[in-house]
C-alpha cells in the first residue's frame, strides 16, 4: 500500500496544496515508481487518497505522457526527434538505436531491459541528439557513445537481477535511483 | 562592452547556485530591500523598468502585477517553468545554475502582490532539476529567507515546486493552473482572467510569470529602473537569453542585450552557420512563430535588431527567442511537417478547430511528403490553417497554423518541388 510505504512523502505532498486533488499528479508518480507503471491498483489507491473517482485519476494518467499505462523495460529511453534535434541528426540516431536494439518505436527489448520511444522537445536542443533515460538527461549522443552506455545498463540490470534473487521475499525497500 | 550577465551570473561567479556563494555576492539583498518598500512601490519600480515577460508574449511585468486586487486575502505567484516550446532551453539553465535568483525574484513578486504562496510549475521532464530546486528552497528556508517571517520582516510566504507530466499545453497559463489543481491541462475560458477573483489558481487572483522574467527582478530592485533601461532598447529594455539551435557551429544559450542584431548572435556568438553553409531560414520563436526567409549569409535582414518591435516589423515575432537556424539544404516542407506533428501531438483536444485542424494538416502533409500530393493539397492545408486562427481558447491553435501559412508563403518553391516530384519522397518521423 502506497499510503503506508510512502507515508511521509505523501504527507509532505498534501501539505503543499489547499486541495487534495492537487496531489493527484505527484501521487501518480509515486504509484508509477512503486508498480513500474500506472496500474489499476495504483489508480485506486491514488483515487482514495485524493478523494477522487478512479476514472478521473485514469483520465489524468492518460492525458499526461509521462505516466505509463503499460509495463516498461528497466530503462526507459525517450529520444527527442523534434525539429531542433532532428536538424542535428536525431531522426537518424533514433533509427540506428532502434535497429541496434532490434525494436520498433515504443517497443521493449526481449530481455526486458530497454523500452525506446521518441518524444517531443525536452529542452536540450543545443545538445542534440539527446534523450532521457528514466527521466535523467543524457546528451550530445551518437551511436559510438550510446553502445557502451547500453552495455553498461545491461550489465547493471543483470547485476540487479542477480542481487534481487535471494532477497525477493523482502521487496519493501524504497528504491532510490529508479524512475519516479 | 563586456557581456553583462544579469541572468546567467554563474559565468561571473562560479557555484552561485550554492546559497553561501549567492549570499556572499549580494544574494537576497534585493528581497530585503523590497521588504522595506511598500508593495505598491515595488510594482511601480518594476513598471518603470519596463521589464517585459520573457515567456513569449512580452507583456509588461509590472503592469501584470498591478492587475491583482489588493483587497483579496489569498493570492498566488505561479512561476511558469514548463519550458516546452521546440527550441527553448533557457529556463533549465537558470534553474540549474542560478536558482536562488529565481527564488528571490519570485518572492519579490509575491511581496509586491502580497501573495500567500509561490508555486513553481516545472515540466515533468525537469525531474532532476525539481529535486535540486527543492533543496535550494530548503536551504533558503533554513536561513529565514523563505517561509515564515522572511528576513525578520514578519511576512510569511512559502515556495513550492510542482511537477507536470509531459504536456506542452501546460505552458499556456490557464492550462497550467488547471494542471496544478490536479485536472487535465486544458485552457480555461476567459474572463475571468488569472489576475481576477475566480480566474487564478484555486480561484484566487494569481500572477503567472516566466522563470527568466522573475530572474531579472532582483537586479532591477538592486540597480533601479533607470539603470535597467540603459540596457537594450527603449521598448525592449534589458538582456534576453537567446536559445540558438539547429545549423550553427555553437548552439547554446546566449544572454545579450535586447537590440543585438541577429547577425551578431549567429555569426559572432554562435560561430556561424555549420559546415560553411548558407542561411536559408530562421524560426525566431520556436515552432510557434512565422519562419523568416534569408537569401544566404549576406542577407541584410540579418542586421535586424532582436527586439519585440523590430521582429514584428519584419513579419515575425521574437517570442521566447528560441532561434532555430536552418541551412540551405533544409527542405521547408519537411520543417512544416515536423512542426505539425508536434502540434498535433500537443493539442489538448478541447477546441475542435485545433484538435481536428492539426490532425488533418498532419494527414495531408504526410500525403504531400510521400510524393502523393496534388496542387490543391497545398491550398487545402493553407485553408485549414487559416480557419484555425482566432477561433480557439488558447494560442496553440494559432501557433499550429503559423508553420503552414508561413512556409507556404515564404518558401513556395519547396512545395512546388514536392508536388512535381523533384524532391524525393520522405516519411517524416514523429507522433
Amino acid at each position: 500500500m502506497l499510503a503506508e510505504k510512502y507515508a511521509s512523502k505523501i504527507e509532505y505532498i498534501f501539505s503543499k496544496y489547499p486541495t487534495k486533488r492537487s496531489a493527484v499528479m505527484p501521487l501518480l508518480y509515486i504509484a508509477q515508481e512503486e508498480y513500474g507503471y500506472v496500474n489499476d491498483e495504483g489508480v485506486a489507491e491514488v483515487a482514495a487518497l485524493c478523494d477522487m473517482d478512479p476514472t478521473q485519476v485514469r483520465s489524468i494518467a492518460g492525458f499526461y505522457t509521462m505516466y505509463s499505462e503499460n509495463p516498461k523495460g528497466k530503462y526507459w529511453l525517450q529520444v527527442c526527434t523534434d525539429l531542433a534535434c532532428a536538424l542535428r541528426g536525431a531522426d537518424k540516431f533514433y533509427a540506428d538505436l532502434k535497429e541496434y536494439l532490434g525494436v520498433d518505436d515504443g517497443g521493449t527489448t526481449e530481455d526486458g531491459v530497454f523500452t525506446v520511444e521518441h518524444v517531443m522537445c525536452l529542452a536540450a536542443c543545443d545538445k542534440a541528439p539527446m534523450m532521457q533515460c528514466n527521466f535523467h538527461f543524457v546528451e550530445n549522443l551518437d551511436m559510438e557513445k550510446m553502445v557502451p552506455l547500453l552495455d553498461h545498463w545491461r550489465e547493471e540490470a543483470a547485476q540487479a537481477n542477480e542481487a534481487a534473487k535471494p532477497a525477493k521475499a523482502k521487496k519493501t525497500k524504497e528504491k532510490s535511483d529508479s524512475k519516479p | 562592452m563586456a557581456n553583462l550577465n544579469i541572468i546567467y551570473r554563474e559565468k561571473d561567479v562560479p557555484n552561485i547556485h550554492e546559497l553561501p556563494v549567492y549570499l556572499k555576492h549580494g544574494g537576497y539583498d534585493a528581497l530585503k530591500k523590497a521588504l522595506k518598500m511598500k508593495p505598491a512601490e515595488v510594482i511601480d519600480l518594476v513598471k518603470a523598468s519596463n521589464l517585459r515577460g520573457r515567456g513569449g508574449a512580452g507583456f509588461p511585468t509590472g503592469v501584470k502585477w498591478s492587475f491583482i486586487p489588493q483587497s483579496e486575502p489569498v493570492k498566488y505567484v505561479v512561476v511558469n517553468a514548463d519550458e516546452s516550446e521546440t527550441g527553448t532551453f533557457k529556463d533549465r539553465q537558470i534553474i540549474e545554475n542560478n536558482p536562488h535568483q529565481l527564488i528571490e525574484g519570485s518572492l519579490i513578486a509575491a511581496w509586491a502582490i502580497q501573495a500567500t504562496a509561490v508555486y513553481i510549475y516545472l515540466r515533468g521532464e525537469f525531474w532532476d532539476l525539481a529535486q535540486s530546486l527543492d533543496q535550494h528552497i530548503e536551504d533558503a528556508r533554513k536561513k529565514g529567507l523563505v517561509g515564515d517571517n522572511i528576513a525578520g520582516s514578519g511576512w510569511n510566504c512559502m515556495v513550492y515546486t510542482h511537477l507536470g507530466a509531459g504536456a506542452y499545453i501546460c505552458g499556456e497559463e490557464s492550462a497550467l493552473l488547471e494542471s496544478l489543481e490536479g485536472k487535465l491541462g486544458m485552457p480555461r475560458v476567459r474572463p475571468p482572467f488569472p489576475a481576477n477573483k475566480g480566474g487564478g489558481l484555486y480561484g484566487e487572483p494569481s500572477v503567472i510569470n516566466n522563470v527568466e522574467t522573475l530572474t531579472n527582478v532582483p537586479w532591477i530592485i538592486n540597480n533601479g529602473a533607470d539603470e535597467y533601461k540603459k540596457i537594450g532598447t527603449e521598448q525592449s529594455p534589458g538582456t534576453k537569453v537567446f536559445c540558438v539551435s539547429g545549423h550553427v557551429e555553437k548552439p547554446g544559450n546566449y544572454e545579450l542585450p535586447l537590440g543585438t542584431t541577429l547577425r551578431e548572435l549567429l555569426f559572432t556568438h554562435a560561430g556561424g552557420i555549420a559546415n560553411g553553409k548558407q542561411l536559408k531560414g530562421v524560426l525566431p520563436s520556436g515552432g510557434s512563430g512565422p519562419v523568416i526567409r534569408f537569401a544566404g549569409n549576406d542577407d541584410p535582414l540579418l542586421d535586424t535588431p532582436m527586439t519585440y518591435e523590430d521582429f514584428a516589423k519584419i513579419g515575425s515575432i521574437l517570442g521566447s527567442a528560441s532561434i532555430i537556424v536552418m541551412d540551405e539544404d533544409t527542405d521547408m516542407t519537411w520543417v512544416a511537417a515536423k512542426i505539425t506533428k508536434f502540434f498535433k501531438h500537443e493539442s489538448c483536444g478541447k477546441c475542435t478547430p485545433c484538435r481536428e485542424g492539426t490532425y488533418w494538416l498532419d494527414k495531408t502533409l504526410d500525403r504531400i511528403m510521400s510524393g502523393q500530393g496534388q496542387e490543391k493539397d497545398v491550398d487545402l492545408i493553407a485553408s485549414v490553417a487559416r480557419n484555425m486562427q482566432g477561433v480557439t481558447l488558447c494560442a496553440l491553435g494559432e501557433f499550429a497554423a503559423n508553420p503552414i501559412i508561413y512556409t507556404i508563403k515564404n518558401f513556395p518553391e519547396d512545395f512546388k518541388a514536392r508536388l512535381d516530384g523533384t524532391a524525393a519522397p520522405v516519411v517524416v518521423a514523429g507522433h
